[in-house]
């Protein structure tokens, strides 16, 4: 296993997760440097990882992964209700249930591809965020979502009003009000909270960077450059989509629990189609099919949520405050758009822009910038770098 | 087969298919029409070890049908295709590729995205690890053997000074080499090949002639669809002419040479 | 007999509205072979143009009323609207009343142009990319209209009046002889016809003009009609500004049966492009029939009787024909082979 990575690649995994652990004091001039947008770094980085095995190494564009980032995040808040408020158990049974789950539906929708496939996803997303609201209130607990409560006192009171936590009644733990999900006693939220994310995340970009350099990530590239071909050499597609599927949904599942874990609340507007719309986005933003981008994207995806949501009218005529009165009035009213509750037409913006002017996406536009700087040094890196193409996304 | 056919060809066409126990692809009284419109009738067609059997005919002659008859990408209404002792009609494209049998298209088919050795490794490594196999902690890089084995082909196609470019960067003639290597990897019983030289200026076309010759001696089985008299006289041991969705005559590349019904079908369509 | 009735009833205005979007998507996808995410958007900015017209008509000025006054004894300030002020009342009552009608004539110019704009400007620059990237920057497009929509009406449903005059409910039951039970909402009785006018006059405008026969043909084989010489290119910005239009009168006369908000054009096109894919990618009569078809199945999936054999049926019912046909049917009910078919 270990023989997986090249020199270069273990570098990339030690410079990775030196940036990721060092976040707390590296985000601090940016004001990002406070733990719930610190996890939300690494679990939305997570759900990025594990979409772009499908979207970036396959050229699948699912439309429903938001359904396996629910799945897991009930799962994880059975999980507390019912065995222990220890994480491991939610982990495990969040990434179990979102493989299963994501099996089921990867097993049809990959029967077809293209736009169906991504279709049919987005019609199973739907159809989950749907029973979740209605049938399956019982296990959801509709529009109020699923909490963790106090352990119940009698048999009668119904599950999701009052917990049994099983093995922690067994072990004899003491609770006093709601409990806070724990790793063997450590709480986890705040800066541990983060941590854990944080390790998990690193695990998740070492096991990602593996795929992607072994036989069975050159399939699934293979896949995505011209599936035909491989067909006619011998490889039967279908079960090498399957597996990157279930790995992403598992991914998914995995970012998913994690959520439930630093806050405790499980809600059915986490497996909505906006929600799977985003983790393309981030995707998309960063550079579909590279390592690093997916997190990137993650990253300034949320950061810029976070910002630019709390942005008002006051924050806006500071920063125009140069200006003379009506124009500095006119410049507010139109940034106003954009920020605050405006968020997310910036966030549907900055789709565009990158789909229409950066297919690539960030990675791509680095990559370009530092082409652009070497071939400006030497004239002989211009005429090899105008030889090798640039490689178009599928 | 109408009477007349089988007294054209049928006497020696019928002894090879009673006797001779080494064919390795035998396609057995195959029908296929589109919409009503006959494609291939009563097709039955003997190919035997080692030798390179080339298919011609007018355009629209179900050429290209028959061919994706034997790869298991059209099923035909009637008749079999049976290859090495397996069925192949109603197979899947990859286990038929799995049982032996390589295909070149017509357009070249490369993985645009990957280098030409990544090109070529990936069916060496389909053909080590068959259909499937789910392998996601394997490094790619530390395949050695297979890496090596590739160098070697891609040197032997002439495309060593490209082994690390993307395949997109490579000319159309060059493709077609890679094509051909991703094949030659995989040690088929039995290469394809739809139009190899298609769309190749002459020069290309020679230096393909002389790579499928070399090929030959290594005792490898092909069939070879072309338009190109030149290629096909060049390579070919024996030779099957289609017209119509029929076959009108077979036989060693002077029989097709003097037969008159070939010269028809061929006049026939220049008048057209 | 009657409930069943009754159910089918109910599903042909909504069916109509998914018809009315699904060839919209679908002219645009067998014309320009683009994968319109923001279709929906554009219904939604058709029902907003409703919204626009019947505010723009209540726009007012406050007058001091001469002969009413207000519970402390002081004169009353009223709202007059220069409608009013310009027309005297009747006319402007009327206008008031009828402002849902009228306005799909504002809906015409104003989606159209949209949609003109949105082809030359975004649209045309996507024909050679990857569906996946088609996909991606209509889904932008989107969330950026519905964005601004939210800004400047406020993320609640804005109710929309019918004409009073049709604000009832029609006795369906009578004049077919079921008895009176039967009893159905004028207005919704208005919209499936006002479809099925909308989709007549669409596909009698293809059939029989010779710009829909070079749209046709178009659809296919677009490399033919190319070379013809015909300038393919522009007739196609006109099938678009056409697609729009349609999906704005679609949604400006929905207005009294669903007050719109900003958000009702993403959830009408997750429907509408199933509706597409279980009608045939291509298939403008496909898209017509699995509308209606999808619209009627909705309705009886939401009957208490069948609810309380599968519940939850109603919630997925759409969703689940559609994994279903896809899986069975490729192309559709109605699509031809070869489009889109990977």
């Amino acid at each position: 296993m270990l023989r997986t990575l090249s020199r270069s690649d273990w570098l990339l995994l030690i410079v990775f997760a030196a940036v990721v652990l060092t976040l707390p004091w590296t985000m601090q001039p940016i004001g990002a440097a406070y733990p719930d947008l610190l996890q939300k770094f690494a679990i939305y980085g997570l759900f990025a990882i594990g979409f772009n095995i499908l979207f970036g190494l396959t050229g699948y564009l699912s439309f429903g992964h938001a359904a396996f980032l629910g799945v897991g995040s009930y799962a994880a808040v059975w999980s507390f209700k019912l065995l222990t408020m220890n994480v491991l158990p939610a982990l495990a049974l969040s990434v179990a249930v979102a493989g299963v789950f994501a099996f089921l539906i990867g097993y049809v929708s990959l029967r077809r591809s293209g736009i169906y496939f991504s279709i049919l996803t987005l019609a199973f997303a739907q159809m989950s965020y749907n029973l979740a609201y209605s049938v399956f209130t019982p296990i959801t607990n509709g529009e109020t979502g699923l909490q963790v409560r106090a352990i119940r006192a009698s048999a009668e009171t119904p599950l999701r009003d009052g917990d049994v936590r099983i093995i922690d009644q067994a072990l004899g733990v003491q609770e006093v009000g709601i409990p806070i999900s724990n790793l063997f006693g450590m709480k986890m939220s705040g800066y541990p909270g983060f941590y854990f994310c944080a390790v998990l995340l690193i695990i998740g970009f070492f096991i990602a960077l593996s795929i992607s350099r072994s036989n069975f990530g050159m399939m699934l590239k293979a896949i995505k450059s011209n599936q035909n071909r491989l067909k006619y050499t011998g490889v039967h597609t279908r079960p090498y989509l399957i597996a990157a599927f279930v790995i992403s949904g598992m991914y998914a599942g995995l970012a998913g629990s994690l959520l439930s874990i630093t806050d405790p609340i499980a809600g059915a507007e986490r497996m909505q189609w906006t929600a799977s719309g985003e983790v393309v986005l981030m995707t998309i933003l960063g550079g579909a099919g590279t390592l690093i981008g997916p997190v990137l994207g993650a990253g300034l995806i949320k950061y810029a949520e976070q910002k630019v949501s709390s942005w008002n009218e006051g924050i806006l005529h500071d920063a125009f405050s140069l200006l003379p009165g009506p124009v500095q009035d006119f410049f507010v009213e139109f940034a106003t758009l954009f920020v605050g509750e405006g968020w997310h037409l910036t966030l549907g913006l900055m789709f565009m822009i990158i789909v229409i002017f950066l297919p690539g996406g960030l990675m791509e536009g680095f990559r370009r910038l530092r082409r652009a700087l070497t071939s400006g040094r030497s004239s002989a890196s211009r005429t090899m770098s105008s030889t090798s193409p640039v490689q178009e996304r599928g | 087969m109408s009477v007349a056919e089988m007294a054209t060809h049928g006497t020696d066409e019928r002894g090879f298919r009673s006797g001779v126990p080494n064919k390795v692809l035998h396609v057995d009284d195959v029908h296929k029409s589109f919409a009503g419109l006959h494609a291939l009738s009563d097709v039955d067609l003997d190919v035997r070890q080692g030798e390179t059997h080339a298919i011609i005919g007018p355009n629209g002659a179900g050429k290209s049908t028959l061919l994706n008859v034997c790869v298991g990408r059209i099923k035909p209404d009637r008749g079999a295709v049976i290859f090495d002792g397996n069925t192949l009609t109603g197979k899947a494209p990859h286990e038929i590729n799995q049982l032996g049998v390589a295909r070149v298209f017509q357009t070249p088919e490369v993985f645009l995205d990957l280098s030409v050795l990544q090109n070529v490794m990936v069916p060496a490594l389909s053909k080590r690890d068959g259909y499937f196999n789910l392998n996601p902690f394997t490094a790619f890089a530390g395949e050695t053997a297979i890496r090596d084995e590739a160098e070697e082909v891609i040197a032997n196609v002439g495309l060593k000074y490209h082994i690390h470019s993307p395949a997109s960067s490579l000319s159309r003639g060059d493709k077609r080499r890679l094509e051909l290597a991703m094949c030659l990897i995989q040690h088929p019983k039995l290469l394809l090949l739809d139009e190899p030289t298609a769309g190749m200026a002459r020069h290309d076309t020679n230096a393909t002639i002389d790579l499928l010759k070399e090929i030959k001696e290594n005792g490898m089985t092909k069939i070879i669809i072309e338009h190109d008299m030149h290629v096909v006289f060049s390579l070919a041991d024996r030779i099957t002419v289609l017209a119509g969705g029929r076959i009108i005559a077979q036989g060693s590349p002077e029989e097709i040479k003097n037969n008159p019904k070939v010269k028809e079908a061929y006049l026939g369509e220049e008048q057209v | 007999m009657d409930a069943i009735f009754l159910q089918i009833l109910n599903g042909l205005d909504k069916g109509g509205a998914y018809a009315l979007i699904a060839l919209g998507l679908t002219l645009v996808f067998g014309t320009l072979g683009v994968v319109n995410f923001a279709h929906g958007a554009l219904f939604m900015l058709g029902a907003f143009c409703a919204v626009t017209l019947n505010r723009l008509l209540n726009i007012s000025f406050e007058r001091v009323s001469e002969t009413e006054t207000n519970f402390l004894g002081k004169p009353l300030v009223e709202q007059v609207p220069y409608l009013e002020q310009w027309f005297g009342p009747e006319v402007a009552g009327f206008l008031l009343d009828w402002s849902v009608p009228i306005s799909i004539l504002l809906a015409v110019v104003v989606m159209a142009i949209v949609g003109i704009a949105m082809e030359r400007g975004l649209i045309k620059h996507f024909y050679k990319r990857p569906h996946a990237d088609q996909i991606l920057v209509t889904f932008g497009l989107a969330i950026v209209l519905q964005e601004i929509v939210r800004h400047f009406f406020g993320a609640n449903p804005i109710p929309q009046p019918a004409p009073d005059i049709v604000a009832g409910a029609a006795n369906v039951g009578a004049w077919l002889g079921l008895g009176d039970n039967l009893i159905y909402p004028w207005w919704r009785l208005i919209y499936f016809l006002f479809s099925a006018v909308v989709i007549f006059a669409v596909f009698a405008f293809l059939q029989f003009t010779t710009f829909g026969m070079v749209v046709r043909a178009g659809m296919h084989d677009r490399e033919t009609v190319g070379l013809l010489g015909i300038n393919i290119q522009r007739r196609f910005t006109i099938v678009f500004g056409l697609a729009a239009a349609v999906a704005g009168i679609a949604g400006a006369m929905y207005t009294p049966i669903l007050p719109p908000d900003y958000h009702m054009g993403m959830d009408f096109l997750v429907l509408s492009f199933v509706v597409v894919v279980v009608g045939g990618m291509g298939s403008l009569g496909g898209a017509v029939l699995a509308g209606f078809l999808l619209g009627i199945l909705q309705s009886f999936a939401s009957m208490t009787a069948i609810k309380s054999i599968l519940p939850g049926i109603d919630q997925i019912i759409i969703y689940l024909v559609a994994v279903i046909v896809l899986l069975t049917l490729p192309r559709g009910l109605m699509g031809r082979p070869g489009v889109a078919e990977d």
